[in-house]
This record gives C-alpha cells, structure tokens and sequence, in this order.
C-alpha cells in the first residue's frame, strides 16, 4: 500500500469523510421493527438450525427485560428499535461459487474501499473478508488457508459447516446475558466472520474483515469468534467504514476470541465509521462488546485505532483465566466535531501470574468527549500478577473534553498494579517549534499525534499502520484552535 | 545584488497589551556576525521570535526586509524556507517522533516549496551523518525523539545540527549558551564558526561575553527598553562585562 503526499494532499484538499459513498445495490431488508417474528424471520432466511432459534429468541427474552445501559460518559437519543430493520443483505440471485459472480457494484464498493480483492488476491499477503450491511459476501485466500486447516469464513457458513465449533463456543465469553447490546446482538444477528486456527498452526497471513454499512435505516448486528486452538498464532484485522447519512445508524457487535493454551491472538481495529457532520447531526453508533479468554499461557493482544462513529461504547477485554496468560489493551482515540467516545478495556485476572498492559491514547478535538474507562481486575487467586495501565489525553482545543475512569480491584496482596495518566494540550510552542523549521502548520500536527499515538500505531500490522497515520491525520483535519 | 541580508526599521511590537520592542533598526549583511546584548526584560527574545514570525506578538509598526522581500506578514514556515533560522533557548520536545524523521519532514517541505524533489534516504542519511560529526552529536540522538529526555547540553548542540542540515542564510541564536558549560560551548561556539561563509550572517543574543570569545562578533549592540541604545565592535562586550548596563541607560536619559 503505497501512498504518497501527492495524494495526502489531495485528500486534504478533499477532507470531508472519503468513505461516505452509498452504493446501490438491491438489498434484501426486512421490515421495520423487531418482535419473535422478526427473530424468526432472520434465523430461516439463514437456513439455521433450531438450537441456534432457541438461542435468539432466549436472548430476544432477556433483552426485553433489560435497560440501556446508561452509565458511559455520552448524552446521545436513544436509538428506536422498532424503526429499524434489523436484516439487509445485498440480493443475491443464486449462490455464489467465485469472485466473478460477485456483483460488480459491490467490487466496485471494495475497490473505493481500497480493499480491491483481486488486486489482494495477486498482492497475497492478506486474507479479506466483506461483510456488507449484515452479510458476508467474500471471503479470499479460502483454499490455501484450508490447506493448513484453517477455517476462514462467513459466520453463516460456519454455522452450516462447523456447526460444532459455534456450538460448543459462541456465547461462552460474551453470553446474551452480558449487556443489553450484547443480548440485542444475540437475538437479531445477522453475520459476521469466523475463524478457526487449527492446534500448532501459525497462520500464514493477516486476516481482515471489512465492514460496512451501505442500506439507510438499517442496523448493523454482526458477530465474529475466533478460536484459536492450542499452541496458534493469528492476526486478524477489523477495518469499518458507512455511508455519510443524516440520520444515526445504530452497529452493536459483539467479538468473541478464544485463544486456547498457548495460543496468540493478535486482534486490530481500524474503525472509521461515519463520525457525523460538523455540527453533529447523523453518525454511526458504535456500541461493541468484545471480550477475548486466554487459556493457560496463551496471549489476546487488542490494538485498536478509532477514529469514526458519533458515538463510541466499547471495551474490548481480556479474561485472563489460564496461569502466565497475558492480555494487552492498545488504544488511540480520536474524537472531533461533537463526537463522544467512552472507550477502554476490561482486565480479568483469574490465573496465576497472569499479566496485562493497558496503553491509551485518547486525542480530543473540536467540542468532542473523549473518555477512557477500564478495569483491572485481580482476583482472590491471582497470585503473582502484574497490571500496567498508561492513559495519556492529548487536548486540541479549550472546549473539548478528557476523561479518565480508571477502576482498580484488587483481591491478591501478592498482586502489582501500576497507573500512569497524564493529560497535555497540543502546544502552540511546539507548532511553532515545527513551523519554524519550516514545517507546515497542518504537517505539525499530524507529526505531533503521530508521534503522540506512537506506542499504539506500532502495534498494528505494517500494511495498516500507513493507513491509520492517514485517518488520524484525516480526522484531526484544521482541529487545533 | 545588495549585500544586505536583512534590514529591520522602526519596529514596534507588543503582547497582551504590553508593548516589547519600541522603534528597533537593523541592518545586517552577508558575511557579518552581530551580537545582541542587553538586560533582563530589554526585548532580547522577543526579537528573535518576531524575526521568526512568531505571531503571538502583534506588530504595530515598522517593517522586515529579508533579502530584499517584506516578510513582516509572512508565516514562520515560509521564512525558514527562504532561510531564517531560529536556534531556540528553550527547545521543545517532540515525543515520538524521531529527529531524523523531524528533519527529514522539513527538508521535504522546503524542497516541496521549490518544487525540488524530497531528497533521497542514501542522500538524507549521508548529510546526517556528516553535519553531526560537525556538533559531536552522538549518534543514538539522532534516532531518539526530538529533545525529549536530551540534557540541555545536548539540546543545544541538537539545535546546531538541526541548523547545519537546514544551511540558513540568516541564523538567529537566541541564548544559546545558557545552561552550557565550557567544554559544550566550545563545541557549539566550532559548529557555528565552521557554518560560516561570505553567504550567511550570524545573530548571536547573550548576556555574557564569554560565548563571544568564540564567536567573534563585527558588531555589538545593546538592546534596552526595546531599542538598541548603542553599537559597537567587540570591545564593547568586554566594557559591558565590566561595567554592567547602567552607566548605558544613563547615558541615553541625558
């Protein structure tokens, strides 16, 4: 992925939200509203067996009985469930057997996404997924990750041909009763990716998932779990981008990982959702749960870069459950215009020395929110474990805001937990710094968050760290005042 | 071709209400090497952060001339593209991003106002690697952030790297041996001398004449109350160290 600041600059001269296009494909929605029926209605166009049914509709039950949850640090309408169809897929005509039976808009829509599968196909390297609205329609590299075992697919698929693994895993680490999102997720998902790495099996290449959300009025309830089998390695790689529309459009995911004794997951995200306009009007709500299990000294490592959505609700955690597992939490969060994100993780220590380092960068512009909120959990029999969190809040303006809601237990004396936090505002010494040495005002900025988001944009796969340096630069666009 | 580099006239500038610089002039040619002097609160800094094009500082009146072009309105940038350069008191740390890569960004963004293209990694580093021999700068600097966590002796040689690999015509050092002791300053004091040419002029702002054992100024001026109250040769440092600055601001009372 080759980029050059010929076309930085033209992004810049174009700077309003480059993904906000609206592809028109004829789609299969269901009607509006959400009741059994509509449960129902999801779970036969899927083809679904009946303890998948149950499994809806016993989440569908508990979420009627549950409220929003209402603690995050964001003011937001509440979105209404009943005015929004909760199935949209892409029409297809017959089953598709290869790439060339995939409609030519949509492979157009990935190519403005820049995530042209042919060209990845050749490139090699990268494994995509697509999932557009609710359905997954491509999946590349299956034959030669199948060589190796590894399954790389849509959820539906999954649910057809490893009926088992979804089985004996899905809602094991987010169950339907976790959230009210969660359980919403639970009754009305559509698709979304699965993966299974088989044991010892290191896998070959990166494997992404784009998201996107293209029909209006639609909600977007995908699912993806990801297992990875004793002694494997995976990096799987999320990217979401949505048409720029008035109204809110409501994503509640929930992710689920696996990483079994020994096993690795390195899991990133790259989440532009349409954040809203200037004055705040229309955006995605990004309301997430993911939450991964670590298994005896295995390692979930979650990196995520945030940049869209008008309001983010998300926490991806670790439950380090097996002695010497180790979770890591990397985040930068941008927010800009009226944008409100409360984002941070969850760390569950259960096993013996187990360990996890949280780094959050939290960047806020315009008259955006921007909070962290996280747990460090240790648990009566996490002897020996060791927590390091560092929250740092980078201030762009004097009317956006930064917050940080750190919580501690602590329930093992034998336990270390360590907390760093501070707080900076972008100096006006340090832009002229730059601009007297002859470094534009704009190329300042981008240089100081980069430098800033450092520690996290390392951790991402080589291939997307360009593209997220590109987003941040994007999203912080004339911010500083 | 004139040899004048820049010409300042009649400058008056003001912060906060405050008025700093009150009717300054100054003339420097190519070649020439000036030291401005002065006590505490006389308007030292403030003038190497107007020629800058720092505009925290509202200009009221009076104009810069840079090569022959008004630059009194121009943005910092496009000065230091022409080639002004300001050696910082007080440099700033950049955390995460490298030196080479700071460096390497500004050169890129003045050839890209030339219309000249970035220049080549094998290029950049070879550059590096020689002008940092010129400042002794140890080489794991070079990669760490800029300024962050260097001693303020080594920011201070960071700051005559960063000049010898952006070659400026007009470098300002704004008290740039404060905080250095002998042995620093004499290496600074050999980097500046060696960036010397018929080309270039040199404005050295201090407040002892020690650093000017090692740069030789042409000139000397005393810069009070906003305004350069005298200029001399080099004697005339030597005459402030010992008599200090008040037998000057008499002088101009009467």
């Amino acid at each position: 992925m080759s980029y050059t600041e010929k076309e930085l600059k033209k992004e810049l001269d174009n700077k309003s939200y480059e993904f906000g296009f609206v592809t028109d494909i004829e789609s299969d929605k269901a009607p509006i509203g959400l009741n059994e029926d509509i449960v129902k209605l999801i779970s036969s166009k899927k083809k679904e067996p009946q303890w998948l049914l149950n499994y809806r509709l016993k989440a569908f039950q508990i979420w009627k009985t549950m409220k929003e949850p209402d603690w995050a640090h964001v003011k937001y309408t509440k979105p209404d469930f009943q005015n929004i169809s909760y199935y949209s897929a892409p029409k297809k005509k017959k089953e598709l057997q290869s790439l060339d039976e995939v409609d030519p808009e949509l492979l157009k829509t990935m190519e403005k996404l820049g995530i042209s599968i042919e060209e990845q196909k050749k490139l090699s390297g990268v494994a995509v997924d697509f999932v557009m609205d609710s359905v997954s329609v491509a999946t590349s590299f299956k034959d030669k990750l199948g060589e190796l075992g590894i399954v790389f697919c849509s959820f539906s698929e999954a649910v057809q041909n490893h009926p088992e693994l979804i089985k004996k895993y899905m809602g094991t680490v987010v169950p339907y009763t976790d959230n009210y999102y969660a359980a919403l997720n639970s009754a009305v998902f559509s698709d979304g990716s699965f993966c299974y790495i088989p044991k010892g099996v290191r896998c070959p290449m990166e494997l992404s998932t784009y998201f996107r959300i293209n029909e209006s009025g639609t909600g977007q309830f995908e699912r993806t779990l990801l297992i990875a089998d004793e002694s494997s390695y995976v990096s799987y790689l999320e990217g979401c981008t949505a048409p720029s529309r008035d109204e809110n459009q409501l994503h509640a995911a929930v992710v689920e990982l696996i990483a079994l004794d020994k096993a690795e997951i390195k899991y990133s995200t790259v989440q532009n959702w349409y954040p809203g306009d200037k004055n705040g009007k229309g955006g995605v709500y990004n309301f997430v749960t993911k939450r991964g299990i670590c298994g005896y000294r295995s390692k979930i490592s979650w990196t995520q870069v945030e940049t869209g959505s008008a309001v983010t609700w998300k926490y991806p955690s670790c439950i380090l459950k097996g002695d010497y597992s180790i979770g890591e939490f990397y985040s930068v969060a941008v927010t800009n215009n009226f944008q409100q994100a409360d984002t941070g993780t969850k760390m569950i220590h259960i096993g013996k020395n187990t360990k996890s380092t949280i780094i959050s960068k939290g960047i806020s512009a315009g008259k955006s929110q921007n909070s962290y909120r996280g747990l460090v959990k240790i648990g009566k029999g996490a002897k020996n474990s060791r927590n390091f969190s560092q929250c740092d809040s980078l201030l762009m303006t004097d009317q956006c805001g930064a917050h940080t809601y750190p919580y501690i237990e602590c329930e093992n004396p034998t336990a270390t937990v360590e907390h760093e936090a501070t707080t900076s505002k972008i100096g006006e010494e340090q832009l002229f710094y730059c601009m007297q040495r002859g470094i534009s005002e704009e190329k300042a900025i981008s240089l100081i968050v980069n430098g800033y988001a450092k520690e996290v944009l390392n951790k991402l796969p080589m291939e997307f760290a360009v593209e997220a340096q590109k987003l941040l630069e994007i999203s912080l666009e004339g911010s500083v005042g | 071709m004139s040899d004048t580099l820049i010409e300042i006239k009649d400058l008056k500038c003001r912060i906060d209400n405050q008025n700093i610089l009150q009717g300054l002039n100054l003339k420097i040619n190519k070649g020439e090497v000036h030291a401005i002097m002065g006590p505490n609160g006389s308007g030292k800094s403030t003038l190497s952060s107007v020629l800058a094009g720092n505009d925290n500082y509202e200009i009221t009146k009076g104009s810069i001339t840079f090569l022959g072009e008004d630059i009194t309105e121009m943005s910092p940038e496009e000065r230091s593209w022409k080639g002004m350069f300001l050696a910082f008191q007080y440099p700033v740390e950049i955390p995460g991003v490298s030196n080479i890569n700071f460096l390497r960004t500004a050169l890129n963004e003045r050839n890209k106002y030339f219309g000249i293209d970035s220049i080549p990694a094998k290029d950049f580093l070879k550059m590096v690697a020689e002008k940092s021999m010129l400042v002794g700068l140890d080489n794991k600097l070079k990669n760490r952030s800029v300024n962050e966590g260097f001693s303020g002796g080594e920011k201070k040689r960071n700051e005559i790297f960063q000049m010898a690999m952006l070659n400026p015509k007009l470098a300002i050092l704004d008290e740039t041996d404060s905080g250095l002791d002998i042995d620093a300053l004499k290496i600074v004091a050999n980097g500046v001398n060696k960036l010397k040419s018929s080309e270039n002029a040199t404005v050295v702002i201090t407040h002892y004449q020690r650093l000017l054992d090692y740069i030789v100024p042409d000139f000397v001026h005393v810069l009070h109350e906003g305004k350069i109250i005298k200029t001399g040769d080099k004697s005339l440092a030597l005459e402030l160290e010992k008599k200090g600055y008040d037998w000057l601001k008499t002088d101009t009372a009467i």
